[in-house]
């Protein structure tokens, strides 16, 4: 059980928020050639230690946003208060 | 009954309970084993593995052995330690795991065989044959092995869950937490102090006199009226702290109603969830004991737990008691004792330099090397300068020193560090962030000392909050050093026990090493050490121990033992909070759920919501003919549906058009005002994804649709695709998926009968032609949405209304097209008249197909970017020959059956010839036969063929000739009339 840092309602449950996975843009679609979109698809870093991934606060005001999370020891290190981060 | 003078029972009162049939007396205050204990009984249970008899080793929630049955019928509980017990008038307890009775026990025998028994014996022993394992062996162990037994009926009780959020929270309301609540409730944080025990104090209960300049008596009971008048600080008795969570979030269970025989009205437990920014753990310590032989009669229990039954419960353990100890505090024992008027036999210490420090025999630098009695002490062996004897004794205190409770601390895997000066394992540095630990948990034991870790803790906790606080007043308090000198287990040949619980000796451990399983993960698992009920804590680190000695290794070289949580059972009960029955999972319920039940239906559970299936009449036999005559009536007059499972989103915005054409393959910007449009969307790798329909209510608003099961994660997507991936757009949304209720009126009727409800809207072909959309009032001024859509294949609508509107919607346009012969029908209906018109639906978008599949690649726009454009146009899914196809069966008796594989005449049945499956398949009343939909290679070139449907789990080879998957109107003509 953890909390999420809301930029927009503040710190509530897990429970309130869905989980939308690590940060990868999306490529710009003419110029980008397979390997690119390929590795927006499948590819991630599953890191130990930080990483930069998307939360939505789903049951809540709906706000996505990014922040980033030790995957190994759960702390939250920052939280962009920025809205739209992609 | 043997009550000594003192103690904290309320002798006014009296309790009657019941063990094993017998009837005994007990006082408000005495737990389970206090009063079996001041009855005399001392037997009170059987070992797990080789039946020995067992009493009490502990006055707390570390007991391995008094483990009993309580209460009975439904709410039995197992394995419930009769240390931890509230006794209530009319208590039911029985002993477990005996048989016939607990002073004869016929499985007993293990005992004798116990050379067969040890570590790894099963492991080594039930390998053949294979198959006797589950069948014979494991059932067969299993009965003679084993703890209680469940009812086996549903649990009577209500349970809650509960949310609490706090400054500092105080584990534990012993000395230092009852220092540590009262140094932060002062300072106005808000505090919350939670304490296992049913009154607080913790091991201050248990001593006789550890202030040296009041009464813990008055002490308490002058904080108990404080904290009653501070609103900042929530004190929460029977409530157990038993895991330690992320970012601060604490697991507690409080036993709220479990010291009455009933809950009565109330909830039994609440499982709490407490957000603290931070904790003090002043969980105390767990004493530990010194394995010698025979060391697990009843009668021999932790010399600390003897002198609390004394003090705290006033209960005399035996006539005649001895102690056997490697430190001071197993003196005290015999000090309080003696002073109660208790015989001490005498103070066996393996300290050869141990000095007397009262009135009582001691016998220094003696080991105790064995005990008599079977069902209960008589007698212990003393071993001193190389001499023998016998001391008859009822009951023996055992004194290893303490074992600070560190779990909590290690729940985040922080690894508890060996201590060198005080010979325990203490609190590591990595344990869970904002947790400090105080007191006895981080090995400040004397009551002085906890008394100042506790506030100094609390200080540094609210210090780190900007909260002030300063200690208060504290009582003076003695701070006797344990001079504790390490004696791990008394060497021997006779078997030893480490852990009561689960029946680990010395031997076993030694026969651990001996087979190489000395990393303490394998010990543990070898031997199953520390993983009964228990988790080993009057265990693991004596055994840890005991390795060490073994392996020629130092204590912390052999390994550190950590712990998970729960920190003690917590009942899966609790855990599921009440969420039991229908309280599982919500359930939504669809705007006509009431009136559908009215008519009889018959409901099916979509996702969450419950919709109607079919409306059986009387005189109907089988859902079949129910489903048909729903199906046939709306072919030919008119059927109405409640469709409002169906996410509806409300798009708007100037950008919402360019939004709608990046989230659909087709274009949608260049949908008119008032028209709707059928929409695709793909993922962002090619497959379809789900499918819906767009209505252009305005120039800047939409109202699109999706499936029933896709309407939460449609919805989630697309706010990602606003916020995330195109913010430049200037669009809202917001689901409307309950605020409006949703019908859908099909058949060559529906437009008669909408005609009787609409407040002079123009119906007709030309005004408001296939695919339009409007608003509108019906009924008299009630406003209206109205769609001429549809997913039968007939002429039909979906109109929507206010959700409180959608009964009466129902009940009105029923009643008005009595004549037309208007019938409600269902989800069976539905899928009926879909498969009949070739609609695709969940089982054709399951995430495996393609918009080229469905017979929709054109749609696909080239002119514009949208989610998974790029993919769907990928070699290895552009070439994919597969197509949806009808299917009917050429002998028309013959089922068809979703789910079958799809192979050409004469072929073997295997995945390389596999040439498509069947998607979905139905009665057809139109067609007279059954039918299905399902995706075919090169499909769109088969029609007439006959293929093989293969459905090997029932030896099914059904011969099917493809067709068109459009049954009913494939032009279309009967939508645009």
């Amino acid at each position: 059980m953890e909390r999420i840092p809301c930029p927009h309602c503040g710190p509530r449950p897990l429970a309130e928020f869905s989980y939308g996975g690590e940060v990868v843009p999306r490529p710009d679609p003419e110029p980008a050639d397979d390997a690119t979109w390929g590795a927006y698809l499948y590819v991630r870093s599953n890191p130990k230690g930080p990483q930069s991934e998307r939360w939505v606060h789903i049951h809540g005001c709906r706000r996505w946003f990014t922040l980033t999370r030790d995957t190994a020891t759960h702390r939250i290190l920052d939280t962009p208060l920025r809205k739209e981060e992609a | 009954m043997t009550r000594l003078s003192g103690g904290v029972i309320d002798r006014s009162r009296t309790l009657s309970f019941t063990f094993d049939g017998q009837a005994y007396q007990g006082h408000p205050g005495d737990t389970l084993a206090s009063a079996l204990l001041a009855n005399g009984v001392r037997l009170m249970g059987r070992s797990f593995k080789y039946h020995r008899p067992r009493g009490v080793l502990s006055a707390g929630s570390e007991e391995p052995n008094a483990l009993v049955e309580l209460r009975t019928g439904a709410r039995r509980e197992p394995n419930t330690r009769a240390t931890v017990v509230e006794l209530f008038d009319g208590l039911e307890a029985k002993s477990q795991n005996r048989w016939p009775s607990l002073s004869f026990d016929a499985l007993a025998v293990n005992d004798l065989f116990a050379p067969f028994f040890a570590a790894g014996f099963y492991y080594k022993t039930f390998m053949w044959p294979k198959a006797f394992w589950e069948k014979v062996y494991e059932p067969a162990i299993r009965r003679a092995a084993g703890l209680g037994s469940l009812s086996m009926l549903p649990d009577p009780d209500a349970y809650d869950k509960g949310f609490l959020h706090c400054d500092l929270l105080v584990i534990g309301g012993g000395a230092a937490g009852l220092s540590a609540a009262l140094t932060a409730a002062r300072s106005g944080a808000r505090v919350i102090l939670a304490d296992e025990d049913f009154r607080l104090g913790g091991r201050l209960l248990a001593e006789s006199g550890p202030f040296t300049d009041q009464s813990v008596d008055a002490w308490i009971a002058g904080l108990e009226a404080e904290f009653a008048s501070l609103p900042n600080l929530r004190v929460m008795r029977r409530t157990t702290v038993w895991g330690a969570y992320d970012h601060g979030i604490f697991a507690a269970l409080e036993r709220v109603a479990d010291h009455l025989s009933t809950p009565g009205e109330g909830v039994r437990q609440t499982l709490w969830r407490i957000t603290a920014k931070r904790a003090v753990l002043a969980a105390g310590a767990t004493e530990r004991h010194i394995p010698f032989a025979n060391n697990d009669r009843p009668g021999i229990m932790l010399s600390g737990a003897l002198r609390a039954y004394a003090n705290r419960w006033a209960v005399r353990p035996a006539e005649r008691v001895a102690i056997f100890t490697n430190n001071d505090d197993g003196h005290r024992t015999a000090l309080d004792l003696r002073a109660k008027g208790v015989e001490v036999a005498a103070v066996v210490d393996s300290r050869a330099e141990a000095k007397v420090l009262g009135d009582y025999p001691l016998l220094a630098g003696a080991l105790v090397t064995g005990s008599r009695g079977r069902l209960g002490l008589k007698a212990i062996r003393v071993a001193q300068h190389g001499r023998d004897q016998w001391i008859p004794c009822g009951a023996l205190g055992v004194s290893g020193g303490w074992n600070p409770n560190v779990h909590l601390a290690s729940h985040h895997r922080g690894r508890p560090v060996w201590d060198e000066a005080q010979q325990t394992f203490l609190p590591g540095e990595e344990g869970p962030p904002g947790l400090i630990p105080a007191g006895a948990a981080v090995g400040e034991g004397s009551t002085h000392a906890a008394l100042m870790s506790g506030a100094r803790a609390a200080v540094k906790a609210l210090d780190a909050l900007g909260i002030k606080a300063s200690p208060p007043n504290l009582p003076e308090a003695e701070d006797r050093p344990l001079g504790l000198k390490p004696l791990w287990h008394v060497p021997g040949k006779a078997r030893a026990w480490v852990d009561f619980q689960n029946d680990v000796t010395v031997k076993d451990i030694a026969l651990a090493h001996q087979e190489n399983m000395r990393p303490v993960e394998h010990l543990k698992r070898w031997t199953t050490l520390g993983m009964a009920t228990d988790q080993g804590k009057t265990a693991n680190v004596t055994a840890l121990a005991v390795m060490a000695e073994l392996t020629g290794k130092t204590i912390p070289e052999t390994g550190t033992t950590i712990f998970r949580p729960p920190y003690t059972p917590v009942s899966l009960s609790a855990l599921g909070g009440g969420n039991t029955g229908t309280h599982f999972r919500p359930r939504r319920l669809t705007p006509t759920h009431v009136w559908a039940e009215g008519r009889g239906a018959v409901f099916v559970e979509v996702g969450q919501w419950m919709r109607a299936q079919y409306f059986p009449r009387p005189g109907e036999k089988t859902w079949r003919e129910t489903v048909d005559r729903e199906v046939l009536a709306t072919r030919a007059g008119v059927g109405i549906c409640d469709v409002t499972t169906l996410g509806k989103i409300d798009v708007q915005g100037k950008d919402a058009g360019a939004f709608l054409n990046r989230i659909y393959c087709n274009a949608m910007a260049s949908l008119k005002v008032g028209m709707v449009r059928y929409g695709l969307m793909l993922r962002e790798d090619g497959q379809a994804w789900d499918d819906g329909t767009c209505a252009r209510l305005a120039e800047d608003q939409y109202v699109v649709t999706t499936t029933t099961a896709q309407a939460g994660p449609i919805y989630r997507h697309m706010e990602f695709c606003r916020q995330g991936l195109w913010p430049e757009l200037d669009v809202q949304l917001i689901s409307t998926t309950d605020a409006w209720a949703q019908l859908s009126v099909a058949g060559p009727q529906a437009r008669v009968l909408l005609e009787r409800i609409v407040d002079g809207f123009d119906l007709s072909n030309a005004a408001f032609p296939f695919m339009a959309c409007g608003e509108l009032t019906i009924a008299g001024g009630l406003r209206a949405r109205l769609f001429r859509i549809s997913f039968s294949g007939e002429l039909a609508y979906e109109i929507a209304v206010p959700a409180r509107y959608g009964a009466a919607l129902m009940g009105r346009l029923v009643s008005l097209g009595a004549d037309l012969g208007a019938t409600p029908y269902g989800t069976e209906a539905l899928g009926v008249l879909r498969i009949e018109k070739g609609h695709a639906a969940g089982n054709e978008l399951n995430g495996q197909t393609t918009a080229q599949m469905l017979g929709m690649g054109r749609m696909v726009s080239v002119k514009k970017d949208s989610i998974g454009a790029v993919q769907s146009r990928r070699e290895g899914m552009a070439a994919d020959s597969r197509r949806l196809v009808g299917l009917v069966p050429v002998a028309a008796t013959d089922p068809v059956v979703a789910g079958s594989h799809l192979f050409t005449e004469g072929a073997v049945h295997n995945t390389g010839t596999d040439q498509g499956w069947i998607t979905s398949a139905c009665y057809s009343p139109h067609v007279g036969s059954a039918i299905g939909l399902g995706f075919l290679t090169e499909g769109e070139a088969r029609q007439g063929e006959v293929v093989i449907a293969a459905n090997p789990l029932e030896g099914q080879a059904i011969r099917l000739r493809v067709v068109s998957p459009h049954f009913v109107d494939p032009e279309g003509g009967r939508l645009r009339v």
